[in-house]
C-alpha cells in the first residue's frame, strides 16, 4: 500500500471499535406477525457484529415452545391494518386462511419460518433466553423448549446479562 | 465515482470502497481486498465468493447471508468464522459486489 499515490478506499467494517455494541430484545407476543420483528432485527444486528440477546416472555413463549413454534397464527381480528370489516375476521376458518396467506408471503421473500429462523440466529451467535415466570405459569420445562434456548432465567438475570445493551420490547 | 488503486490496478469503487464494475474483479484482486481488511483467503473463502458472484449474475443483487447458507450450502456458523463480525458485507466487498440490500 506504500507504493500507492493515493490511499486505497477501504470500507470501515468497525473492526477497530473498542466498545462492543449490545442489543436486548424482549419478545412478548405469540402471533405470527409479531414474532418476526424481533427475529429480523436480531438477525440484522448479529450480521452487523452486535452481541444480541432475546428474552421470550408471556405469549412470546410460543415462539420457543417446541409444540407451538411452527404453528403461530395470524388473525385479522383486532387488526384494522388489514382494512377488512372486522366481522369477516371472526368467521370460521378465517384465521387459518389469513395465517396461510401470511406464511406464503413471508416465504416468497425468502424469509424462513420461525423454527428455522431461530436456528439461524443461534448459528449467528445469538443468545436465546426463556422467562422463568412464564415457564412456571405454563408448567413448561427446558425439555419443552427449542434446544437453542440457553436457559430459563428470571427478569433480574436478563437485566444483568444485558448490562449496557440497547433494549427493544416487542 | 472514485477510482482507487489496488494491487497496481485502477478499479472503480463507490464512496465506501465497494467495487462498482463487476468485471474488474479477479481472484488476485480478491486476495488484495481481503488483505486490506485483515483477512487471508482460503479455498473455503473462495467457495463463498464464487457462489456470491455467480448468484449476482442471475439475481442482479448481492445474496444475503441466508441465501449463501441456504442455497450456497455454506453453514451460517462457518460464514461468521470465515468473515468475522460482518460476514455479509465483508463477503460482498471481497467479491467485488455491492452491499446486500435484503433484510434476511
Amino acid at each position: 500500500m506504500t507504493t500507492q499515490a493515493a490511499p486505497a478506499i477501504v470500507p470501515n467494517f468497525g473492526d477497530d471499535a473498542t466498545t462492543g455494541r449490545k442489543l436486548a430484545i424482549i419478545c412478548s407476543k405469540g402471533t405470527l406477525d409479531m414474532a418476526y420483528p424481533g427475529l429480523i432485527l436480531a438477525n440484522a444486528a448479529l450480521g452487523e457484529g452486535v452481541e444480541t440477546h432475546l428474552f421470550f416472555t408471556f405469549w412470546g413463549f410460543d415462539m420457543i415452545t417446541k409444540s407451538r413454534m411452527g404453528d403461530l397464527k395470524f388473525t385479522m381480528l383486532g387488526n384494522t391494518a388489514t382494512h377488512m370489516p372486522q366481522g369477516i375476521g371472526g368467521l370460521p376458518g378465517m384465521t387459518a386462511m389469513a395465517t396461510h396467506q401470511m406464511k406464503k408471503q413471508i416465504a416468497e421473500v425468502g424469509v424462513p419460518e420461525v423454527p428455522e429462523f431461530l436456528e439461524q440466529i443461534v448459528a449467528s451467535g445469538g443468545h436465546l433466553w426463556a422467562c422463568r415466570m412464564s415457564a412456571d405459569m405454563m408448567h413448561l420445562s427446558k425439555d419443552d423448549l427449542y434446544e437453542g434456548v440457553e436457559d430459563i432465567i428470571n427478569a433480574a438475570d436478563f437485566i444483568e446479562k444485558t448490562d449496557g445493551a440497547q433494549l427493544l420490547f416487542i | 465515482m472514485p477510482v482507487t488503486t489496488i494491487a497496481g490496478r485502477d478499479v472503480h469503487v463507490d464512496d465506501e470502497g465497494f467495487l462498482t464494475v463487476y468485471d474488474e474483479w479477479d481472484p488476485d484482486l480478491a486476495r488484495q481486498l481481503a488483505a486490506q481488511i485483515g483477512l487471508d483467503l482460503t479455498d473455503e473463502h473462495f467457495k463463498a465468493l464464487t457462489f456470491l458472484r455467480a448468484d449476482y449474475v442471475t439475481q442482479g443483487e448481492t445474496a444475503t447471508l441466508r441465501r449463501v447458507s441456504a442455497l450456497g450450502g455454506i453453514p451460517t456458523k462457518e460464514l461468521f468464522s470465515l468473515f468475522p463480525k460482518k460476514p455479509a458485507k465483508k463477503m460482498a466487498y471481497i467479491a467485488g459486489l455491492p452491499k446486500p440490500h435484503g433484510c434476511v
